[in-house]
């Protein structure tokens, strides 16, 4: 009997025990990493189905930020006159746009994602916690194709970038976190209260005139500026124009104060996901 | 024999339209947060109360199921709708938690509720292979070792690079099926899958399971068609209102199922649980059957080739502008008997508009069939016999010997389905010389 057990495939490895779950549990890393296969072609599937049976194909990544920038450079900065420090309109209007166009969309299809995913997820089991995170990679491929007409809008207008260049990197990573935290409270929400769903809609507006995009953070009083920093997207899009276009020192005090609202944000996000995800099949 | 499920007192609780202690709107939930002291005392003493199996405002769609299934073994899980039997199997697949209770799986499992889980329309045959591969838990690798005979076992190799949206709907239960059967988990759960595709295909799909039981793999299966469970299984579990009341032999199981079937068949009507799973689509409901003799009395049982009418009662939700009607009988087992259908004789039914009640009623003229216990499924559709609502398993018609046909001990069936009252003589045409 003992023999026989050692000839076949040890199974100790895949023992799993199903009771009612209680309380709180941190990110099961393993589990995430053992369906990584599945997770790549979530994402694959995001990134094919997005642009199939359409004239323009990929070339719709760019419409969003760059219609944004032309609304921004023609209303704030040719009618209103808001300052752009120093910098050409467009450039300084499209670096803000940017960032902002991404967090926007892989927040709110993070949102968005278990009630659509919903026919999934109650008929199989998988880390739910890839439903909210698929987004927020995929939504990277449209940043990275918007991204590249950022370089070309540099090159036409000469602008050098400064050695703050380097710190794009860790940006993108804060705004890459701050959408993920965002994304599994608010799909978590949502499931549970559609509520949430509807307020995410017009939140989002309020969200972008929050963050420095059309504005520029030098125009923050300086009592008020760490209590700014806390919203995330404040030192995240105002050091990425800086970052990118250089002019005056990074913000450090807003990045700094949003990266640890960011991290805040993202572990609380993911706590909230997995302690409500035992009742989504239930409530979905 | 090793050990592969081991569950113990499971149990799953909804409160009746949504699950405990949540609230659909925020009010709802705000409201419930100011109440929530009161509230949490209350939850925690119900919850380590014992009565709460008869709180009217907890369903307990599995209640205190407990079995074991060792290697290798094949257990057929049977039950009449809404007896639990989906519910246990999400519970096994671990898509929804239980709320009471424990069940420890030793193994990989796969688990296969639905076909096609996760398909993209606008993907093609290749990207939804690996897709769903994956959705089931397959690796990217073990998909590419056995994607030629995933396509060999699909038949579709010339549409692989199409979009699975151009592809017929007997194409894709074909293509997501061979995925599925390609899993290679120690435990397999499946349900029902095997109620799609044409016949050649479930024959397919039924020799595939046979194959996955012999490689000594344990195969947990729900199922309906009782032909295939006594095919396939040599254990059977039934459940009935959440409770498991037989664990065994699987012919034996069967046969026990039927007669609970049986128990309840004599009353002849049926109302039906507008709730309850099944197929049908927002255009209407069967609300009501009954079976009748022709004095329009509700009974169960009919003598063999009497005559006896089913009534429909249907409830119309949109306007129907052609309706067809129509009952299909089955043996106990699953085998099919008959399908009658009004628009095989163009009867033309209809128009009828929203919030219309109709009673369409079928007279039979006699089933030609052995006594015994038969399944009829009324349906009702819309032209072209796109079903609208059908019910399965709900309604139940004995046969019995009655009238001319009496020698019961020469009624048996053999290999025949079919028996008839016929008209005997004789006529001695020519006389022998004495």
């Amino acid at each position: 009997m003992a023999n026989s057990d050692t000839a076949q495939t040890p199974l100790s490895e895949h023992c799993i025990v199903i009771v009612p779950t209680k309380g709180w549990k941190l990110i099961a890393w393993q589990e995430l990493i053992e369906y990584r296969d599945l997770l790549y072609f979530l994402v694959l599937r995001d990134v094919t189905v997005l642009y199939k049976q359409t004239i323009f194909g990929f070339a719709w990544a760019l419409m969003n930020p760059v219609f944004s920038m032309l609304v921004f450079t023609v209303i704030f900065g040719a009618l209103g006159k808001l300052s752009t420090d120093g910098q050409p309109k467009s450039v300084f209007y499209y670096a803000g746009v940017l960032p902002w166009t991404y967090f926007q969309g892989a927040m709110s299809a993070s949102a968005n994602s278990l009630i659509s995913g919903a026919n999934i997820f109650s008929k199989v089991y998988f880390p739910r916690l890839f439903i909210p995170l698929v987004p927020i990679i995929s939504k990277l491929l449209d940043f990275g194709i918007a991204f590249l007409l950022m370089i070309v809008m540099m090159v036409w207008y000469r602008i050098m970038p400064t050695t703050n260049l380097v710190f794009l990197p860790l940006l993108v990573l804060l705004l890459i976190l701050t959408a993920a935290g965002m994304g599994m409270w608010l799909s978590a929400l949502s499931i549970q209260y559609r509520d949430v769903r509807y307020a995410v809609a017009f939140c989002v507006q309020l969200l972008m005139y929050a963050a420095p995009v059309v504005w520029t953070a030098t125009s923050v009083p300086e009592k008020y500026r760490l209590i700014y920093g806390i919203y995330p997207l404040a030192g995240i899009i105002d050091g990425f124009r800086v970052a990118i276009l250089g002019g005056r020192p990074m913000p450090w005090d807003l990045i700094a104060v949003g990266s640890v609202s960011a991290v805040v944000i993202f572990l609380t996000g993911a706590f909230y996901y997995r302690r409500t995800e035992r009742i989504f099949v239930d409530v979905a | 024999m090793r050990t592969r499920i081991q569950v113990e007192g499971l149990a799953k609780a909804y409160r009746i339209g949504t699950e405990i202690q949540i609230e659909d709107s925020m009010i709802g939930s705000m409201v419930n947060f100011l109440k929530s002291p009161l509230s949490n005392f209350r939850r925690l003493r119900n919850q380590s109360r014992f009565d709460s199996f008869e709180d009217p405002d907890i369903i307990w769609p599995v209640r205190d199921i407990s079995f074991k299934v060792d290697d290798g073994e094949v257990v057929g899980v049977i039950g009449r709708n809404g007896a639990g039997k989906s519910t246990l199997l999400k519970l096994l697949s671990r898509i929804t938690d239980p709320t009471r209770g424990s069940a420890t799986i030793y193994g990989r499992v796969g688990s296969l509720l639905e076909v096609g889980t996760g398909f993209h329309p606008d993907l093609t045959g290749r990207e939804n292979i690996y897709l769903n591969g994956t959705i089931l838990g397959m690796k990217k690798r073990e998909i590419d070792e056995k994607f030629d005979e995933i396509v060999a076992f699909s038949d579709v190799a010339q549409f692989l690079d199409t979009p699975v949206k151009r592809y017929s709907s007997g194409m894709i239960v074909r293509l997501a099926f061979s995925v599925a059967a390609h899993l290679e988990p120690e435990i397999l759960i499946v349900d029902e899958v095997l109620a799609v595709g044409d016949a050649s295909f479930q024959k397919k799909c039924l020799g595939k399971m046979q194959n996955v039981a012999s490689h000594g793999r344990t195969v947990l299966f729900v199922s309906h068609n009782m032909a295939a469970i006594n095919q396939l299984c040599d254990r059977c579990l039934v459940l009935e209102k959440g409770r498991l009341i037989y664990d065994g032999e699987a012919t034996e199981g069967v046969d026990h199922y039927l007669k609970i079937g049986a128990a309840e068949t004599t009353c002849g009507a049926y109302q039906i649980d507008p709730a309850a799973a099944r197929r049908s689509d927002c255009k209407g409901q069967i609300t009501r059957i009954e079976l009748q003799d022709l004095d329009n009395g509700t009974s169960g049982s009919f003598g063999i080739g009497e005559p006896f009418q089913i009534r429909v009662h249907v409830t119309c939700y949109d306007r129907i502008s052609m309706a067809v009607v129509g009952a299909e009988i089955m043996a106990a087992n699953g085998t099919p008997m008959l399908n009658l259908r009004s628009d095989s004789q163009n009867i033309p039914l209809g128009p009828y508009s929203a919030g219309d009640e109709v009673i369409f009623t079928i007279q039979v003229p006699g089933l030609p069939l052995y006594p015994g216990l038969y399944r009829i499924d009324p349906w009702f559709g819309e032209r072209r016999g796109k079903r609208i609502d059908q019910i399965r398993d709900a309604v139940s018609l004995s046969l019995e010997v009655k009238g001319r046909l009496q020698a019961e001990h020469l009624i048996q069936p053999g290999r025949a389905i079919m028996l008839m009252d016929c008209e005997w003589t004789d006529a001695v045409v020519t006389k022998a010389n004495q």
